[in-house]
């Protein structure tokens, strides 16, 4: 197909526009999944490890959290930045910031109800050994995270793909404006309706790449975590 | 390592019961394990050698009755070891579980590596020690799991029947470990029900039934001159119930 071939040709002549929306879009998730893993996990371990009443239904709702309409989060991160909302002030509405910001928050509760998850199996498994060794409650910590790093690098993973596919949030944080909060999923959509098919594929065809790339990298971690680790 | 200048022994449990729910695990059983050879705890299944021995680790509170180490009852024994019935291996190398156990004993860091090879070299795992532990057979994992205790250089070592799954050579490999350890001055406390083994490593043996103490004897005692029918049925290799 012609639109095919002329997508290739886009991305093999290194097209400016089209490297500059990759660019920001890989920055702009790269952020968000760095803000929401230095915020879950020790949110999630945390979760894992503490008892206090009303814990489950924490849990509940952040298990659920992890299938939020991106739309619902873009609404959200909407209503707080916009002029009239508790951080308008910022001036934040359609800027990349803002969709660092509502990518983060969608991807959040992935990250921490995954860490939840690892961390709470392992804590099964090691607590009586831990507690006969004396491990106080740091080191506890310290040591189920470092031993299911490699299950842990695999949720981070995860993350960044949700992150990296969606549309809904960007669009309506970012507000699509050329040159500035266009990232590959809202160009996608934006050039398939107006017609402009080699744009939209080229970024589609990037977008599969990036894809297949992560769970490249989530399968070689775990092949390689297992042969290190058992 | 430093040797703490107060002794967790004698340990003395008096009129200890543990229960959970309905479950009695153990009935109003008062006991006191002093230094020397080691104390072998027997008993059918289910009687509550695990219980007794989580009791005696400070790892369970009592439901009644109280549990005393050197005469202290505010908290559990500060330099003790546990090899539970089925250790659970850190996702790590060999090394670095032993390292991980030093680690926790307070061995300087600088001295951890060769004191780990020591260690490996003891339980027969040097040739296995940058294996990942979740990977060494079980026999091999019991023999890991008992240098991690030993790396803490413990006065009460307590071994969940530390040979159930070994074939004869490992175990009695695994008992000079044990035996080297008592003659250096650990006090073992160790579940068994292999009478064999009994005989070969007990100083006093402590005969459970159903939670309860039904014999506690010096071991040659035990097998001679058993106090109850019960003890001399679990001699003789009959079922007790
Ligand atoms: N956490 C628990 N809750 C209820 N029952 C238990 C628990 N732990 C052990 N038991 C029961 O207590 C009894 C003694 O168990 P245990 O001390 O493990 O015996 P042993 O080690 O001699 O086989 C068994 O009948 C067992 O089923
Ligand atoms: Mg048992």
């Amino acid at each position: 197909m012609s639109e095919e071939l002329s997508a290739w040709q886009l991305i093999a002549s290194g097209d400016a526009t089209l490297f500059a929306i990759v660019r920001l879009s890989l920055a702009v998730t790269l952020s968000a999944v760095a803000i929401a893993a230095v915020i879950g996990l020790p949110l999630g371990a945390l979760l894992a490890l503490a008892r206090f009443p009303g814990r489950s239904a924490v849990v509940v709702v952040l298990n659920g959290f992890m299938g939020l309409p991106p739309v619902i989060v873009g609404l959200s991160v909407y209503l707080l930045l916009s002029r009239s909302g508790p951080l308008g002030e910022f001036g934040l509405l359609f800027t990349p910031a803002a969709m660092v910001i509502a990518q983060a928050v969608l991807v959040l509760p992935i990250i921490a109800a995954l860490t939840r998850q690892t961390i709470e199996d392992l804590w099964h498994e090691y607590r009586e050994e831990l507690t006969a060794m004396d491990v106080g409650p740091l080191g506890q910590v310290a040591t189920l995270l470092w031993d299911s790093r490699f299950s842990l690098f695999t949720a981070l993973l995860a993350g960044f793909g949700r992150a990296a596919a969606e549309v809904g949030t960007v669009m309506i944080v970012g507000g699509n404006i050329n040159g500035f909060t266009r990232t590959m999923t809202t160009t996608v959509a934006l050039e398939t309706s107006k017609g402009n098919l080699p744009l939209a594929v080229g970024l589609g065809l990037i977008l599969i790449f990036l894809i297949i790339l992560i769970n490249a990298a989530a399968w070689g971690v775990r092949l390689w975590s297992e042969q290190r680790a058992g | 390592m430093m040797r703490a200048a107060s002794s967790d022994l004698p340990l003395v449990l008096d009129r200890v019961s543990l229960s959970a729910g309905p479950v009695t695990m153990l009935d109003c059983l008062s006991l006191t394990i002093t230094p020397g050879a080691p104390t072998l705890v027997v008993g059918p299944n289910g009687s509550g050698k695990t219980s007794l021995l989580r009791l005696c680790m400070g790892l369970a509170a009592p439901s009644a009755g109280s549990v005393s180490w050197g005469g202290r009852t505010d908290r559990g024994p500060a330099r003790r070891a546990i090899l539970f019935q089925k250790p659970v291996m850190l996702r790590r190398s060999a090394t670095a579980n032993v390292v991980y156990a030093l680690g926790q004993a307070g061995c300087p860091r600088r001295l951890r590596a060769a004191r780990a090879a020591e260690l490996l070299e003891r339980v027969g795992l040097l040739g296995l020690a940058n294996h990942p532990a979740r990977r060494l057979s079980g026999g091999e994992q019991q023999r890991l799991a008992l240098a991690r205790a030993l790396a803490r250089d413990p006065e009460i070592l307590l071994l969940d029947e530390p040979t159930a799954s070994l074939d004869p050579a490992a175990t009695r490999f695994v008992e000079e470990i044990i035996l080297m350890a008592a003659q250096s001055g650990t006090k073992v406390v160790m579940a068994s029900h292999d009478l064999g083994q009994v005989r070969r490593l007990a100083g006093d043996v402590v005969f459970l039934v159903r939670g309860r103490l039904c014999a506690h004897a010096a071991s040659g005692d035990f097998f001679e001159y058993p106090s109850t029918p019960k003890a001399a049925a679990f001699i003789r290799g009959d079922l007790v119930l």
